[in-house]
């Protein structure tokens, strides 16, 4: 998030894309009810009806895939209308005139033809957005789970530098990252192209002053493999070992027939984790993590905030954290990483990090820093690019233009799935499943399917359905809800027993490798008659 | 305006738009107030924050009263205490406080003014209507018995998480906090997020879990962050030593979540407990999956990765860090792929 969370409640407009906040970020969801309720407008767009739009003064329904066409039509009817902030532009950016052309080709007619939305309430947005004194745009994984996730997001980024909507209070570009230490991993150089804190693996600076650092030569300045090339290269040969720490990639990954394919194709598969699960079930070696509440630590939160987590509690049997198993395996192999605590390996990053160098343990005991916070006296920062000063100098509009979806529906497969993730649940549910009660509040997964389509294919509410795709099916029940779009399907991988990813694609983005869960066909069958389900799912799904 | 005003004869300061009872608050006097809370605001509806203002004949809320430049204010008179003594009587007279068998003995604001006030029996009973127990929801109990109509839960639902579920229905012994329609909890709308646990004085609305599991006393406190979705919540745990597990969750106030918190961080922390937990090293031996000891593991791993290593070269390996693992571990990763094996073929699921 360029801004805060609490920045949101004080914005003059939110401006939700892709982001069904209530369910997969509820605390942030009270804030910008909040900010509603204070007097901001909010406008909420997204295939599904999703809980939020109870709240919001507009609900504008785009087609799956089609968030170019709409965002680049509402640049142009902001241009048309002399609502682009001139002198943001003029002082902040390098090429607005470029990007006033390129928008030429998305006249609000084009683009409603391609997003489905109405010319006229194309034109209210634009006009809302125009004149709002200060918006936020909250993104989530409905932006970024597209093969063009990474012009989705600049995309995202234009319209907010045409408005001038960076670098201010309460107005920025805000991804609300999905899991605790998603922004930890990376900010930690769990990447292939970068160490920690985003310093390049090409540059010969940076290997110069790791290899200084960490008392080793020969570091590599070859950019790494993204994990979706890791599952590709191992059916290839090319990858053989795979050391996974935490990651129920069976589950998680797109396509699940072709991540086990991948997997069972390694010489060797090391999985840490705390709970058995579809992965551990391919392991040639599996190893019993620390908990949660068992191990002293910090994550990164999506406002790029380090907070601490602390052990309370024994772990069981012989487990033992990742980083002490990977103290013992270096000096197996040669080389003493110098773990010996959290705190000395925070340290140890530390002394060759950037935006992290001035945090430590102690200044965050009480209450974490937000990075950047390169020394020791600096109070974090609480939002980026501050009066408009980006880090690259001045702000560089890309060109973007629309692209369908991987894979469209057909004949064949006639319907749309797209997926996400439930209030009851988390990643691949090994936690809420194991916790009390949360598995009553949602036992089991179920496929969301528009009344129209399940009229035409005889469905009731409850009923026992197959759903197919060109890579695999699930047998499920049907929950027939006006959340869908007519044409649209929806489901969640929480469950390993009905679990989306068999169908999901492998399509990717070109520059991220992000996987297209957002899209694919499918075709669904009724099985048998079921119970109705339990009138309790009111509570997702509001009129 | 800012100003001072005379505070039980000590001269105070206030910013503009500060009340009385904020201004106390800040300078450690004690006023007990059971519906205001700095996240409702003031609602001068239990009316136990009285003061008495010089000039002003009846005695007036603190929770409501803006402070005013050269005011004179006195929380601690025969008047006032008398009055707040009457107050929390009437409290006490209707339901039934026992406090023997509440979760919140020991940690509720009723019980505290009743205890600076010198009551210890309520001074007369009122004999309503039978008040009933919803425990229809999975996480959340609501005991009316307990309940004082303090409105600071409806005020919570409705104005700081803003899930408007809570309200309050009918008049007089008739009242009561009501979900939805008037709908068991458990068939309301309600999403279980326990702000209004978190924020109830009293132990009307309590925390299902906990009930029975330890006191507050009993239970050691330590501050952590939530292990769900990326917002980071802050959270205190609420941890019973001996038995080694978590009884209870409540939320910080601090940023980023001000003390909210939803179902999941509130309520999923059961599963390290978990009894279907991994507990040792194993190795597939024979096409399953063997116990064995770290010391063979260990071995084991390093002779299989410096073989195929040193045959195929450092890029065969690749290893995934995690969204849901620590930064130390994470650089712990990052460090043993880049230095131990020189491949930079680290990545996580930031991606997926």
């Amino acid at each position: 998030m360029t801004n805060s969370v609490k920045e949101l409640e004080d914005a003059d407009l939110i401006f939700v894309i892709g982001s069904n906040m209530t369910e997969a970020h509820p605390v942030i969801s009270y804030f910008v009810k909040r900010a509603k309720k204070k007097g901001a407008t909010l406008i909420v767009n997204d295939p599904r009806r999703i809980d939020l739009c109870h709240w919001a003064d507009r609900y504008v329904r785009i087609k799956s895939g089609s968030d170019i066409a709409y965002i680049n039509g509402l640049i142009n009817e902001i241009f048309k209308n002399g609502w682009a902030d001139e002198e943001f532009l003029k002082e902040h950016t390098e090429n607005p005139d470029e990007i006033r052309e390129w928008v030429k080709d998305y006249p609000v007619e084009k683009a409603s033809e391609i997003c489905g939305v109405p010319v006229e309430e194309m034109k209210e947005v634009a006009r809302l957005l125009g004149t709002a004194k200060s918006t936020s745009v909250c993104y989530t994984l409905g932006i970024t789970e597209h093969i063009c996730g990474t012009d989705n997001v600049k995309t995202l980024a234009n319209l907010q530098m045409v408005l001038g909507n960076l670098g201010k209070h309460a107005a920025g570009l805000n991804p609300l990252r999905g899991q605790n230490n998603v922004q930890g991993a990376c900010d930690m150089g769990a990447l292939p192209n970068v160490f920690h804190c985003y310093q390049p693996v090409d540059d010969p600076k940076v290997i110069e002053k790791m290899e200084k650092d960490w008392g080793v030569t020969g570091l590599s300045n070859k950019p790494g493999y993204k994990m979706p090339t890791m599952v590709r290269k191992a059916l290839e040969g090319g990858t053989k070992i795979l050391y996974c720490l935490g990651d129920n990639a069976v589950q998680t990954e797109p396509h699940m027939a072709h991540t086990v394919k991948g997997l069972e194709a390694l010489e060797l598969l090391i999985v840490s984790d705390i709970f058995p699960n579809l992965t551990t079930e391919l392991a040639h070696v599996v190893l019993p993590d620390y908990s949660w509440g068992e191990e002293e630590g910090t994550f990164s939160n999506t406002e790029r905030r380090v907070q601490r987590v602390r052990g309370v509690l024994d772990p069981p049997g012989n487990a033992k954290p990742n980083w002490w198993v990977l103290q013992q395996l270096g000096k197996r192999l040669g080389y003493d990483l110098g773990f010996t605590s959290s705190e000395a390996i925070f340290e140890d990053m530390r002394r060759t990090a950037t935006s992290y160098a001035g945090i430590t343990y102690d200044r965050i005991e009480e209450i974490g820093l937000q990075w950047p916070c390169p020394t020791i006296e600096h109070p974090g920062t609480r939002y980026l690019h501050k009066d408009g000063n980006f880090t690259r100098g001045k702000g560089l509009f890309t060109h973007t233009d629309w692209i369908p979806p991987a894979e469209l529906p057909d004949d064949e497969y006639p319907l749309i799935l797209s997926t996400g993730r439930r209030l009851w649940h988390y990643h691949s549910s090994t936690q809420t499943r194991n916790s009390v009660g949360l598995e009553n509040l949602f036992p089991e997964e179920l496929i969301e399917i528009h009344p129209d389509d399940a009229c035409r294919l005889n469905i009731n509410h409850g009923d026992w359905v197959k759903a197919k795709s060109r890579r695999g099916e699930v047998t499920l029940r049907a929950w027939v809800t006006e959340r869908s779009a007519p044409g649209l399907c929806w489901m969640a991988f929480h469950f390993a027993e009905a679990c989306a990813n068999v169908l999901t694609i492998d399509a990717f983005d070109p520059v991220t490798e992000t996987a297209e869960y957002k899209v694919c066909a499918i075709k669904v069958e009724k099985v048998r008659d079921g119970e109705p389900l339990e009138s309790e799912l009111v509570r997702q799904a509001r009129p | 305006m800012a100003g001072k005003f005379t505070l039980d004869g000590k001269t105070v300061a206030f910013r503009e738009g500060q009340t009385v009872l904020e201004v106390a608050q800040e300078n450690r006097v004690k006023i007990p107030s059971l519906c205001y809370h700095r996240k409702t605001g003031p609602a001068g509806r239990c009316r136990l924050c009285v003061v008495e203002v010089e000039g002003q004949r009846a005695l007036v809320t603190a929770c409501t009263a803006e402070a005013r430049d050269g005011m004179v204010v006195r929380t601690d008179t025969e008047r006032v205490i008398e009055a707040r003594r009457m107050i929390v009587n009437l409290l006490l007279s209707n339901g039934e406080h026992s406090c023997l068998a509440c979760e919140q003995n020991g940690a509720c604001e009723l019980q505290d003014a009743a205890y600076d006030l010198g009551i210890e029996a309520p001074a007369f009973l009122v004999s309503g209507a039978e008040i009933t127990v919803d425990t229809s929801s999975e996480m959340i109990t609501v005991d009316r018995r307990r309940c004082i109509l303090c409105g600071r839960c409806v005020a919570a639902c409705n104005n700081v998480v803003v899930n408007e579920v809570l309200g309050m229905g009918e008049r007089s012994f008739e009242s009561h906090i009501m979900f939805d329609m008037d709908r068991p909890m458990g068939r309301s709308t309600c999403v279980q997020c326990g702000e209004c646990v978190q924020i109830c004085p009293v132990g009307a609305i309590i925390d299902k879990k906990a009930v029975g599991k330890g006191r507050a006393k009993d239970l050691d406190k330590v501050n952590s962050t939530c292990p769900y979705c990326g917002v980071g919540c802050q959270m205190t745990l609420h941890v019973d030593r001996d038995a080694n597990h978590i009884v209870r969750v409540t939320g910080r106030e601090i940023e980023p979540n001000d003390g909210m918190l939803c179902v999941k961080g509130r309520y999923g922390f059961e599963f390290p407990s978990s009894d279907k937990r991994l507990t040792d090293p194993m190795i597939r031996k024979d096409g399953r999956l063997v116990p064995v000891s770290w010391d063979e593991c260990l071995d084991y791993m390093a002779n299989r990765i410096d073989k195929i290593v040193k045959e195929h070269g450092p890029d065969v390996f690749s290893a995934f860090g995690s969204g849901r693992i620590t930064n130390e571990n994470n650089y712990a990763i990052s460090k043993f792929t880049r230095a131990v094996i020189k491949t930079n073929n680290v990545d996580h699921c930031a991606r997926t």
